[in-house]
């Protein structure tokens, strides 16, 4: 599939979503109308208290989650439109993943590890190995390519996850609590890593959190709450507010 | 992806571990006992089958395997020689009887074939020492290589010696090959003359007619006439080629013994706890593995690519167990193939490939639990 870079500079644009789980046969809403710009070539933090659908938000921009009603476009590709196959293909080359827990595959190295994704998009094994161990250098890990995580540190963990999410080029980042599981000092350096490594003018990244010790590092931010957008803040003076309020 | 498939594989060594030690306990205990198993059927008819230049059997229709054959009158052979398509019929007497061993020995009971005295029709096609004319010489009798063991046990194998055969003496003339037959009773071959004076006194004394047919003739229509003509005589005859015989005798065997049975329940616990070990072991590796299959599949792998890393993956368990388990098999079988008692018994093509269709079936059902978890899982948990 051809990558499309929107022409409004935005890699994202939801209007309307509503998002509905059903429990045990009872409908719950979760998101309730939310209209979203994510623009390119910046950092948006997606904030807001737990349970107030930030992760649902970013599974459907990830499109893997069907919206109840909206539409949600990406990279100028309207994902209701598409098949399953064709999202699980544009998902595959024009999104990457940055998880709470890492989610790297335990038997392979760093550098085996960076290089799943360029596999999963047919590329030859080899030269995958060669672009992930790049990739891994750029994240400040040259020298642990050939580590297994059992044998890294959680920040560096999250760095090979953060080189894995880059090494196939996607357009969109979709970061979940990438600092979660870190302690303050890791956070801050991971935040920083993405600020250097992923931040490019035809890429966006998103990064969900409630981590008030990164709102810094974002430039912009998307407050929400019961399911609703209730501020969209582009003054890091205001996140340094917003942050005050967290627990 | 057959890379990544294989890396998650034999990233988990305990797992993996346990995964191929479910197939290779299946494969060991189905290989080995299935062999064993046809192994012993083969040998109800052994003696049969050994008799490769007699096309025909011929016996009273009673009989119902080759050691329950009533006596046949004389002039039955003279009925079956003047069927259409028989170009010669001998009389076989067979049983079995008692042998004293020398000097106060060892009681042994034998299975005894007396052949036609002159063309020696179910003589043993392969001689260990001595020589098949031998046996004209009076009281002379072969014996089966591993029944000369169980006669003289420990001795080494030499010609002359004699014992008694009801309470006659018989003379050892040549050692032979044979087939073992399902009691591990030793195999002694006489002329049928030199047999008539072993047997009890009876005034038939011939359990079979080997029969070979004219070259060009169908052996089944032959047998048909065989029977035919039988109906003009005082007692009714059955005719059955070779094959069809030793196929009887091994379905007396099935039919009225516990054998099939007995294995059949220890084949279908190798399969069973071969199943349960490797589902079960699987299962848990797929189910560690969730998360990751989950990412795999947020980062843009599909469920079909999915289920065949996973296939794969038990498949590549099982094809690894099972050669493991048919080596080990096939060890056993040497490391015993100088057991009188399992020698002959062995692994065959047909049973490598029904083993390797089993395993297959165990690898498939264990994989279909953990693909169907695998399917049904939303790629958005890993936000979870």
């Amino acid at each position: 599939m051809t990558v499309v870079v929107a022409e409004n500079g935005l890699a994202a644009r939801c209007r309307g979503l509503v998002k509905d789980f059903i429990t045990a046969g009872v409908s719950q809403r979760v998101l309730h109308g939310i209209d979203c710009d994510i623009p390119l070539g910046a950092m948006t933090l997606l904030v807001g208290p737990s349970g107030c659908g930030k992760t649902t938000l970013v599974s459907l921009l990830a499109a893997l989650l069907e919206p109840t009603a909206g539409e949600v476009d990406v990279l100028g590709e309207n994902l209701g439109a598409m098949r399953g196959g064709d999202k699980v293909r544009f998902r595959g080359k024009n999104i990457g993943f940055v998880f709470q827990q890492y989610n790297l595959l335990p038997s392979l190295t760093a550098k085996e590890n960076a290089a799943v994704p360029l596999i999963i998009n047919g590329e030859r094994r080899l030269r995958a190995f060669e672009i992930a161990a790049e990739m891994l250098r750029k994240v400040g890990l040259g020298d642990k390519t050939d580590s297994l995580p059992k044998n890294l540190s959680g920040g560096q963990q999250q760095r090979v996850a953060i080189a894995r999410s880059l090494v196939h080029g996607p357009r969109l980042l979709l970061c979940d609590e990438p600092t979660a599981a870190l302690d303050a000092s890791s956070g801050r350096t991971v935040m920083e890593l993405l600020r250097d490594v992923a931040i490019a003018a035809d890429r966006a990244v998103v990064v969900v959190t409630h981590d008030a010790r990164v709102y810094s590092s974002g430039d912009r931010m998307v407050v929400m709450a019961d399911g609703r957008v209730t501020a969209t803040l582009e003054d890091r003076a205001q996140f340094a507010e917003i942050g005050k309020g967290e627990p | 992806m057959v890379w990544l498939a294989l890396r998650m594989l034999v990233g988990d060594p305990v797992k993996y571990l346990g995964i191929l030690f479910g197939v290779v306990f299946a494969t060991l205990l189905m290989s080995q006992q299935v062999a064993i198993f046809v192994g012993i059927l083969k040998r109800t008819a052994s003696q049969i089958l050994d008799v490769h230049d007699a096309d025909i059997w011929v016996m009273d229709r009673a009989t119902r395997f080759i050691d329950e054959a009533p006596m046949l009158p004389d002039q039955e052979l003279y009925r079956v020689r003047s069927v259409e398509g028989v170009e010669s019929a001998v009389k076989l007497a067979y049983g079995q009887l008692g042998a004293r061993l020398p000097d106060g020995g060892a009681f042994r009971t034998v299975t005894l074939l007396g052949l036609d005295d002159s063309s020696l029709l179910g003589a043993p096609s392969k001689m260990v020492l001595g020589e098949l004319k031998a046996l004209r010489e009076p009281d002379a009798v072969l014996v089966d290589r591993l029944g000369y063991g169980f006669l003289f046990p420990g001795q080494p194998m030499v010609l002359g010696k004699e014992f008694e055969i009801n309470e006659r003496r018989g003379r050892i003339v040549g050692i032979c090959e044979a087939s073992q037959p399902f009691t591990s009773m030793p195999i002694l071959f006489a002329r049928y003359s030199q047999a008539a004076r072993y047997f009890p006194p009876s005034r038939n004394l011939v359990n079979f007619l080997l029969v070979r047919a004219k070259p060009g003739f169908d052996l089944g229509p032959i047998c048909r006439a065989i029977e035919a003509a039988s109906m003009q005589g005082p007692r009714p005859l059955a005719a059955y080629t070779r094959k069809e015989f030793a196929w009887k005798t091994v379905e007396f065997y099935l039919e009225s013994t516990g054998i099939p049975v007995n294995f059949g329940i220890t084949i279908s616990l190798g399969f069973i706890v071969g199943l349960a070990i490797t589902g079960q072991t699987f299962y848990l590796f797929t189910m560690e593995n969730l998360r990751q299959f989950g990412s795999l599949k947020a980062m843009g792998v599909d469920n079909w690519r999915i289920v065949g890393m996973i296939l794969l993956q038990g498949l590549v368990a099982g094809a690894i167990g099972y050669g493991i388990g048919i080596g080990l098999t096939a060890v056993f079988f040497e490391a015993t193939s100088g057991v009188p008692a399992l020698t002959g018994l062995g692994m065959f093509p047909g049973l490598l490939l029904g083993i390797a269709g089993t395993i297959l079936a165990i690898v498939v059902l264990s994989s279909l639990l953990s693909i169907r978890k695998v399917l049904f899982l939303e790629p958005a948990m890993v936000f979870r």
